[in-house]
């Protein structure tokens, strides 16, 4: 008697990890038996897509060499460390003496190379994207540095998108000047356009993140 | 070739020169005023420092057209500030010039510092002047005046 009263929940065993599975493929949009993946997941993997695409572009170097883990800033395509000493500072605009509108004006100065937009500073470092060996954080960590408010400033999904849209030292990404030698910086891999657009469907999507 | 007004050390001032050319070039060619120093071009050095709007600034990479209405200070009016006239007498009480190239702007740099924060320790000091060079090595002497001034501004 105890014996089958332990065996027959045993039983069951088999057919509730069956049931798991099934609910869980379910979840994730997988198609079974011929069920057709769901709007929601199409959603959901479509904006994971979009994601990787702003990732491309907050991971390039006119991005992300204002988002270091470091007390300084980065300059050029290797983004090697920012000359003259340059540190973050307090509030992530240098110190006095050595501020970043020491040199950095309201816009680009291409007869001295050096670029420039409105109120230049560094990301704080609760917007990092890279570790202290300045090596790009993983996708996952930045989405969720992203999504997270308690790092990101406050911003909900529709302030985002304003922020990518509107924000100067973003738009500065795309028209960042020309370097000391003539030559124009290399701009992201998306145009403004398209990061937008990718920025707007990650959104709609729920602000997926990678695991 | 276009006109621009400038309020040079509280003075109205009036250069046609070109959109970019940079301020360091106006301020030693166009105004005569070669205090201020030219020592890398590229803002690497510190020598060229000047203040615009209180703000140290390399002068050989703004060019003109970026400066709009905001004042400008040189070595040769930072004299008639409190604090400049402070830091001035600190730099002969220590005796820091060497050569002295770099000096006009290591001044300019130590006064922006102090107006920002009357008390730095000595790693405040060494990150606001980190990025004013001097070939003579006077650093420690930088210092000791910045620190004496420092003092005299109790």
């Amino acid at each position: 008697m105890l014996a089958n009263q332990r065996l027959l929940p045993l039983g069951f065993v088999p057919l509730l990890i069956g049931s798991l599975i099934w609910i869980g493929l379910s979840a994730r949009g997988v198609e079974i038996r011929g069920t057709k993946t769901s709007t929601a997941d199409t959603r959901i993997e479509d904006g994971l897509v979009a994601w990787e695409r702003i990732y491309s572009v907050l991971t390039s170097p006119r991005c992300i060499n204002c988002h270091t883990a470091t007390n300084h800033p980065q300059q050029g395509d290797d983004r090697h460390r920012h000359f003259a000493n340059v540190i973050r500072g307090p509030q992530g605009k240098g110190v006095p003496g050595l501020s970043c509108i020491s040199c950095h004006q309201s816009a680009n100065a291409d007869s001295t190379g050096v670029p420039g937009g409105r109120n230049w500073h560094l990301a704080p470092l609760s917007m990092r994207w890279q570790d202290q060996n300045d090596q790009p954080l993983p996708s996952a960590v930045v989405c969720r540095s992203l999504i997270d408010r308690a790092k990101n400033g406050g911003l909900d999904g529709q302030a985002l998108l304003k922020h990518h849209e509107e924000e100067p030292l973003v738009l500065w990404a795309w028209n960042p000047g020309r370097r000391l030698d003539g030559t124009m910086r290399t701009l992201p891999p998306l145009t403004h356009d398209d990061f937008v657009a990718a920025t707007r469907q990650w959104i709609n999507a729920g602000m997926p993140c990678p695991r | 070739m276009a006109t621009y007004q400038l309020t040079v050390n509280g003075q109205h001032k009036q250069v046609d020169v070109d959109p970019s050319t940079p301020l360091l070039w106006v301020l030693r060619e166009e105004l005569k005023m070669t205090g201020t120093k030219y020592g890398c071009g590229i803002s690497v050095c510190g020598a060229c420092t000047v203040h615009v709007d209180g703000v140290a600034t390399r002068s050989c990479v703004v060019p003109i057209s970026l400066l709009s209405d905001r004042p400008i200070v040189t070595i040769e009016g930072i004299g008639s500030d409190p604090v400049g006239r402070v830091v001035q007498d600190s730099w002969v009480d220590k005796d820091v010039v060497q050569c002295g190239y770099c000096q006009s702007g290591q001044i300019m740099n130590a006064v922006a510092l102090l107006k920002a924060n009357p008390k730095p320790t000595n790693v405040d000091i060494e990150e606001s002047m980190g990025g004013n060079l001097c070939r003579c090595a006077t650093y420690v002497r930088i210092r000791e005046a910045i620190k004496r001034a420092s003092q005299q501004l109790k």
